[in-house]
């Protein structure tokens, strides 16, 4: 236990760079799986298609698979930039095709009578999203989405993994592999760091839950 | 509901306009598209030297490569196999335990299951890399992944079994009783059977998770399939083809586990009254 005492400060900044790393990623993929979403609904065929290909592919592959793409397939594309950079945004579209299932069933948990009365006194497509169903999707959409964030939060050790460097899972390797530290103290403070996130957002979530949960 | 509710039926002239802004945005993404070929075709992605080990049976690396990549695809599908195997029998027990033992097991049962749920996987299957030696437990490499992957899999399996259970009609068991069968009797030959039935396409949807999981042994060296796939590249530095074919089989055999479990889903609500499957939030919907 001595080595989590002395180096807590390292553990610490850990915990704040997987944070750091977690807020980035969820604004960024909250504002890319909305856009998918809005895509797989919308009226243009082509758009569907992108909608629904996005999704496919990024349900489907590992997030490893990913972190390696945005590590080698971007720069081949001439873009560059630092590893954290790569490795949030490859994150943040990892998750956006779990953020726009969750927005998308939560559209369809809206009755459709909703919807079509909001048709028949004369509200447009985007006036029906935004004012009539979108509303009523919310109170649906917010469980599943705090899981997907949840889900977010503990892959990002896998980002770590990467190497994106200085986040929780990345300090414990570091120590454990590196300074040859005991290794049980040392995955026991990261796995409790992750749950010091992760548990009380489930409770949190829960009572969120609660609190809009609408009796069908 | 669906899509189609949210608009009109378009007319001609809205027909027109959907028309051209579907010509619109569909060039807009192939320009898109277009850049990003023309972009690696500058970098020299297309050439024979990236493409040929891959795609032409009398390249040299051809042969290699291809054995090399398939057994990681074996491994991995055994490391899957046994992971979701054992999920399956632990997860079970821990569900049965749950609903029936003493109220201080309970608890423990549901402390160790938020534990292990609130803790990232690459941790727990690096933890049975480093730390179960350490305990004094020497297993091979393929038996790391597989404790790591279970341990996190076996809890949300138990998820999975106990929605199953609950989402049976309490007649079933009523019923079990009124004719004179003990508690075991009921659980395993009239609560379980149809629980696994109701459960079967959440579980199929599990075994994708699984599966993309697995390829976090690259993290613990255990040769799988993108553990195989870095090796081959590192000889023949293709890494966007090698990693684009790894990514396509993933999500080729994926997809058509999905498919699979909305297959199974559809058939099984088909015979029944009551369209009682258990639907809860499981990993595949959150990307966990």
């Amino acid at each position: 236990m001595q080595v989590l005492i002395d180096n807590y400060h390292l553990y610490l900044r850990g915990l704040g760079t997987t944070l750091q790393i977690c807020l980035y990623a969820g604004l960024l993929t909250l504002v890319v799986g909305t856009f998918i979403a809005g895509c797989r609904v919308a009226p243009l065929t082509p758009l569907r298609a992108f909608g629904t290909a996005w999704v496919t592919v990024f349900r489907n592959c590992p997030l490893a698979v990913v972190l390696f793409f945005m590590a080698f397939g971007i720069p081949a594309l001439g873009i560059n930039a630092s590893y954290f950079v790569f490795g949030t945004i490859g994150l943040a579209l990892y998750t956006s095709a779990f953020v726009c299932e969750a927005i998308r069933s939560g559209i369809n948990a809206v009755s459709p009578g909703q919807a079509e009365a909001a048709r028949s006194v004369g509200l447009g497509f985007g006036q029906t999203l935004r004012l009539v169903i979108l509303p009523q999707a919310v109170r649906s959409i917010v469980p599943p989405l705090g899981s997907v964030m949840i889900a977010m939060i503990k892959n990002s050790a896998i980002a770590g993994a990467f190497g994106i460097g200085g986040d929780l899972y990345a300090v414990g390797i570091r120590q454990s592999s590196a300074q040859g530290e005991e290794i049980i103290p040392v995955l026991l403070g990261v796995a409790l760091g992750y749950l010091i996130i992760t548990i009380p957002a489930g409770l949190l979530l829960g009572y969120v839950e609660r609190k809009v949960a609408i009796a069908r | 509901m669906s899509d189609s509710v949210l608009y009109e039926a378009p007319g001609p002239r809205a027909r027109l306009r959907a028309r051209y802004a579907s010509v619109i945005t569909g060039l807009v993404l192939l320009a898109v598209f277009g850049w990003v070929i023309y972009r690696l075709a500058q970098g020299g992605e297309f050439t024979y030297e990236k493409w040929g080990p891959l795609i032409d049976p009398t390249n040299e690396s051809f042969t290699p490569l291809w054995t090399l990549l398939g057994k990681g695809l074996g491994n991995t599908l055994l490391a899957a196999g046994w992971s979701i195997l054992f999920s399956l029998v632990i997860g079970t027990v821990l569900a049965l335990t749950r609903v029936t033992a003493a109220a201080w097991y309970r608890w423990a049962v549901v402390g160790v299951i938020e534990l292990l749920r609130g803790t990232p996987v690459v941790v727990l299957i690096f933890f049975a890399y480093q730390a179960l030696p350490v305990m004094g437990l020497d297993l091979p490499v393929m038996w790391s992944l597989v404790i790591g992957l279970t341990a996190y899999n076996c809890v949300i399996i138990a998820e999975i079994v106990r929605a199953g259970i609950d989402s049976l009609p309490k007649g079933q068991s009523e019923a079990a009783y009124a004719v004179g069968m003990r508690r075991g009797q009921v659980m395993f030959n009239v609560l379980l059977p149809q629980a696994f039935r109701a459960m079967l396409p959440a579980l199929i949807s599990q075994l994708v998770v699984v599966l993309k999981d697995t390829s976090l042994g690259f993290t613990i060296s255990y040769p799988e399939f993108v553990q195989r796939g870095e090796t081959a590249i590192e000889n023949l530095g293709n890494p966007i083809q090698l990693y684009l074919f790894i990514a396509l089989i993933f999500i080729v055999i994926n997809y058509t586990l999905s498919k699979l479990a909305v297959y199974t889903e559809r058939r099984l609500s088909r015979g029944r009254k009551s369209s009682a499957t258990a639907e809860p939030e499981s990993a595949a919907t959150t990307g966990d």
